[in-house]
Formats: structure tokens, C-alpha cells, sequence
């Protein structure tokens, strides 16, 4: 009776396999011809244009960029690299405060000795809370630079108008971002920051208690556009309770959709500026 | 010759594409690791700060908004908060959303030039680099207790006295009734800006068709409005003065 199932190789033959190092080849073509492999990487790694193209369009993480872009885009003296150390950074205070969230409390009674045990007991706590304290400070200045980078490239005008409003919300909600976030250690630094910081809100025309025409609307101090913000007159627990909230959840939300926007312009307006 | 050899390499310019993977994406993986590592080094060898508690019945002198909201904070020196902390912010906002649309030269689109747009640059810049960060540079290292002036040298001496000797701009006119005062400051402001608009007008007649008066009105109100702080800080500092304009609802 003839055997038709695979040929199961006899010992000398696969020796012989291991001796002239054929056996290598063997596992990786019976590997990357699997159908756990194929159905994962649809193209194989070789340098041809055909892969170059596919690299970036067959994958999420970087279908974000066309597949074809302008010389002079490339240029560090052009772009400075700081649109994407922005995004970067954002990145980094993403998964550094996510970390920080499993030990922190926004809550008046357990906020202040949450930092110090994230700081003193918690294994890499007190370098995760740098890495996001410092990538937020150096974020808002990337967004700064960046900002300046497209004026001085004229980058703004058409058609790439609607991406510079969006660009200045992503600006202001960096610095929305950042001011959430300095509450929360809830020491005297975050406390009187953060309270000179909203004090200014007590006095917006009509909609503050010490604000120009507020006698005209009804605005007190408890019942104003600032106790709103901070929850009740002056900053104590529901302030932190609602910064946390507003950094941790709602903000990020919105400056992540933002993001998007964005991103999808800058393609849809044509790539990346340069000389017409 | 020469010309139908600028003209093809202008063709070849705008026809240079390169792939994305891997020129760009080397570039800015590169471009992460060095951030990341740089990111990664600052955090080991500075930790951020952590103070005492927070004590509600302790303020501490100065008290500091976040080092990037100091310029706002300074110009508190000069005008009330309504305008330092919400309608000069909001003005900030809605002014540099509104670049795109009040200019409308149509060079300097996507390559750097000074030549090309000189009033633009030089509008942002003062703006930006002097307004902006060269406050938020005061703020952060000259503004000691009661938020006086200190150089680098000096002692944070938290009793220190600055004789307040500002007056009104009225006043130092010799403008001495309440009434008096609140006209001839509404005068100054409203005239202000009546004849910087007016001006510009005039200078810009042959723009104004091919502007429009919205667009032309809303860069001068802006501009002037950026101007006018400046000369409100030059007029507290050089001859302290503490308002233009005195009313029983704001003062500016």
C-alpha cells in the first residue's frame, strides 16, 4: 500500500537538513506559508516600490501619511519635527497618566498621600509622574513652536485655513490639558495655581460674580460662571474631583477628536505645505 | 537657455515625490527615540515638584498661575482681570483663528519669506515672542512677593514697599469731576480706536474693494487693540498712569 500521507522524512534525511542548515529555510517557508501568517502580513518585506506603497497603506498606524510625499517635506529646517513631537508627547502623557490612574484618588482626603506613595512606594511612580509632568510642560511649548512654524511658512493660507482653526483649538486645549492637570497633586503649588488660575473667571463680563455688568444677570459668588468650573466658591474637593474628570476623560476626548481632524486635513488639503 | 533650464528644474521640483516608508518614517521614528530618550533623561534627573499639602488657609506670596499663563498674569499689573483673564485670552483665541482670513497676501504660502509678507511676520512675532513669552519669562523669573520686580540678584523681600503714585489718565489731565473724568476717558478710548480705524481706512482706500471692509475692520479693530495694550503698559510704567477710562461698570 502506497503511504499518502506527507512523506515523514527518515533520520539521515534530516540530519542532512540540520548539517547543510536547509532546515532553517524549511521552518520559516512552512511558517510564513501558514494561514495564521499570511491572513496577519498581507506583503512580504522585500525593497520594491510595490512593498514601499503597501507598507503604509496596508497598515492602520501608518495609513495616516500618504504613500508618496514632496522632497522638500522631509527637510527638518522646514517642518522643525514638532507637529509630530506634539503627538508624541501627547502619546507619552497618555499612557504615563493611565499608569498614574491605578494609584491616584481625585479625592480631597487621599489625593496629596497618593502622590507621595506614587513617589516614594509605587515601582517607577515617581519616574512615570515625571515623564508625564514633563511631557506636558514640553508639549505646550512643541505646540507653541509649531504654531510658529506654520505662520512663518505662511502655512495657514489656503487652502489650509479650517486646519489652522482647529490647530488653534488644539493649543488652547493643550493648555486646558496641562492647567487640569496641575490640580491635581493638590498641594499649595496645584492649590494656588490653580486658584489664581480660575479667579479670573469670577470676573467675566456678565457671567462673573466681580465681573463688568454681573449685578445685571444675577451673578454671586456662589452661583457664577466660576463656581460652576470649580464647584462651590473656592477650590477644595469638588474642584479636583471635576479637573480630574475634565483632564482625565473630557478633555482628552475632545482634543483626541480634534487630532483627528487634523490629521485627516492636512491630507485632504493636500499633504504638507510647500512652495506651489 | 538659462530660462527653459529654470523652468525645468521648477518641473522637476514639483514632480520630486519619494516614498513614504522609508524616507518619512525612518525620519520620524529617529525623530521619537531621541525625544523619548531626551523625555526619559529629563525625568530621571529632575522630579517634578511637590509641595507641602494643600492648605486653603495659606497662600503663599507670590502666588503663580502655571508658568504658561504668567504673560496673562502680568498684564494683570496694567489692566482689570475682566480684560487680563478673560477677554484678553479670548481675543488671543479668536484673533489667531482669524489669521487665515484677514490675510489675504497671497505670498509666502508654504516657504519661508520676510520680503514677501513683512507686516505679517513682524505682527506675530512681537506678539508671540514679546507679548507672550518674553511676559511669561518676566513672570516666571522677575515676579517676586506682591508680585513686585526683583532681578535674579536681588532678595525676595516679601515686605518690600512700592509707593503707589498712579493716577487716572483724567485726572493727570486735570479732569477733577467723576462725570468729567468717565467723558473724557470714553473720548481717549473710543477715539482711539475711531481714528486708528479711520487712518487705516484712508491709507488702505484702494484695498478696500478687493479686502472688504469686514475683513479690513476686524484686522485693524485687532491690531489696535494689541497696540493699545502695549501703550497701556508704557503708560503705567513710564508715567503711572492707572486708568484711561473710569466707569461704574469696567474700567480700562
Amino acid at each position: 500500500m502506497a503511504n499518502k500521507s506527507p512523506q515523514i522524512p527518515s533520520i539521515a534525511e534530516l540530519m542532512d537538513k540540520i548539517k547543510s542548515g536547509k532546515i532553517f529555510s524549511d521552518i520559516a517557508k512552512e511558517i510564513t506559508e501558514s494561514q495564521v501568517w499570511t491572513s496577519t502580513f498581507r506583503h512580504g518585506y522585500a525593497d520594491t516600490p510595490r512593498n514601499r506603497v503597501l507598507q503604509i497603506a496596508s497598515n492602520v498606524w501608518l495609513h495616516l501619511h500618504p504613500v508618496k510625499i514632496q522632497r522638500h517635506a522631509l527637510r527638518i529646517k522646514f517642518t522643525w519635527c514638532m507637529g509630530g513631537i506634539t503627538f508624541l508627547l501627547f502619546l507619552s502623557t497618555v499612557v504615563t497618566g493611565v499608569i498614574l490612574m491605578f494609584y491616584y484618588r481625585p479625592v480631597g482626603e487621599y489625593a496629596y498621600y497618593d502622590m507621595k506613595y506614587l513617589q516614594y512606594d509605587v515601582p517607577f511612580g515617581m519616574l512615570m509622574r515625571n515623564m508625564h509632568r514633563w511631557a506636558a510642560h514640553a508639549m505646550v511649548i512643541t505646540v507653541w513652536l509649531h504654531m510658529f512654524r506654520v505662520f512663518l511658512t505662511g502655512s495657514y493660507k489656503p487652502p489650509r485655513e479650517f486646519n489652522w482653526v482647529i490647530g488653534v483649538l488644539l493649543v488652547t486645549f493643550t493648555l486646558l490639558l496641562s492647567f487640569t492637570g496641575y490640580l491635581l497633586p493638590w498641594d499649595q503649588l496645584a492649590m494656588w495655581a490653580v486658584t489664581v488660575g480660575t479667579n479670573m473667571a469670577r470676573a467675566t463680563p456678565f457671567l462673573g460674580n466681580e465681573g463688568p455688568f454681573a449685578e445685571y444677570v444675577g451673578a454671586t459668588p456662589r452661583y457664577d460662571v466660576r463656581a460652576l468650573l470649580i464647584g462651590g466658591s473656592l477650590v477644595g474637593p469638588p474642584a479636583l474631583l471635576r479637573f480630574y474628570v475634565l483632564h482625565c476623560i473630557f478633555i482628552p476626548l475632545v482634543a483626541g477628536a480634534l487630532m483627528i481632524v487634523h490629521f485627516w486635513r492636512i491630507r485632504k488639503d493636500g499633504g504638507i505645505s510647500g512652495p506651489l | 537657455m538659462a530660462q527653459a533650464a529654470v523652468a525645468k528644474k521648477k518641473v522637476e521640483g514639483t514632480q520630486d515625490k519619494l516614498h513614504v516608508w522609508p524616507y518619512l518614517v525612518r525620519l520620524e521614528f529617529l525623530c521619537a527615540i531621541l525625544t523619548i530618550v531626551a523625555l526619559t533623561v529629563w525625568s530621571i534627573v529632575i522630579d517634578a515638584p511637590l509641595e507641602e499639602a494643600a492648605n486653603p488657609t495659606k497662600t503663599p506670596n507670590p502666588s503663580k498661575a502655571p508658568w504658561y499663563f504668567l504673560g496673562l498674569q502680568d498684564i494683570l499689573v496694567y489692566f482689570d482681570p475682566w480684560f487680563a483673564g478673560v477677554v484678553a485670552p479670548v481675543l488671543i483665541i479668536v484673533g489667531l483663528m482669524l489669521i487665515p482670513y484677514l490675510d489675504v497676501n497671497p505670498k509666502g504660502n508654504g516657504y519661508y519669506t520676510y520680503h514677501e509678507r513683512k507686516v505679517a511676520i513682524w505682527v506675530y512675532c512681537f506678539g508671540f515672542l514679546v507679548l507672550w513669552i518674553a511676559l511669561i519669562i518676566m513672570g516666571v523669573f522677575l515676579r517676586g512677593p506682591g508680585w513686585n520686580l526683583f532681578m535674579p540678584w536681588q532678595y525676595w523681600d516679601p515686605h518690600k514697599v512700592v509707593a503707589l503714585v498712579n493716577v487716572d489718565l483724567p485726572y493727570a489731565f486735570g479732569v477733577r469731576t467723576y462725570n468729567g473724568a468717565m467723558l473724557f476717558g470714553g473720548v481717549v478710548i473710543l477715539g482711539y480706536f475711531a481714528v486708528g480705524t479711520a487712518i487705516y481706512f484712508f491709507m488702505e482706500r484702494k484695498a478696500l474693494k478687493s479686502v472688504g471692509f469686514l475683513r479690513m475692520f476686524l484686522k485693524i479693530e485687532l491690531l489696535l487693540i494689541m497696540v493699545g495694550i502695549v501703550i497701556k503698559i508704557v503708560l503705567r510704567l513710564g508715567f503711572n498712569i492707572k486708568y484711561v477710562w473710569v466707569t461704574p461698570w469696567f474700567n480700562i
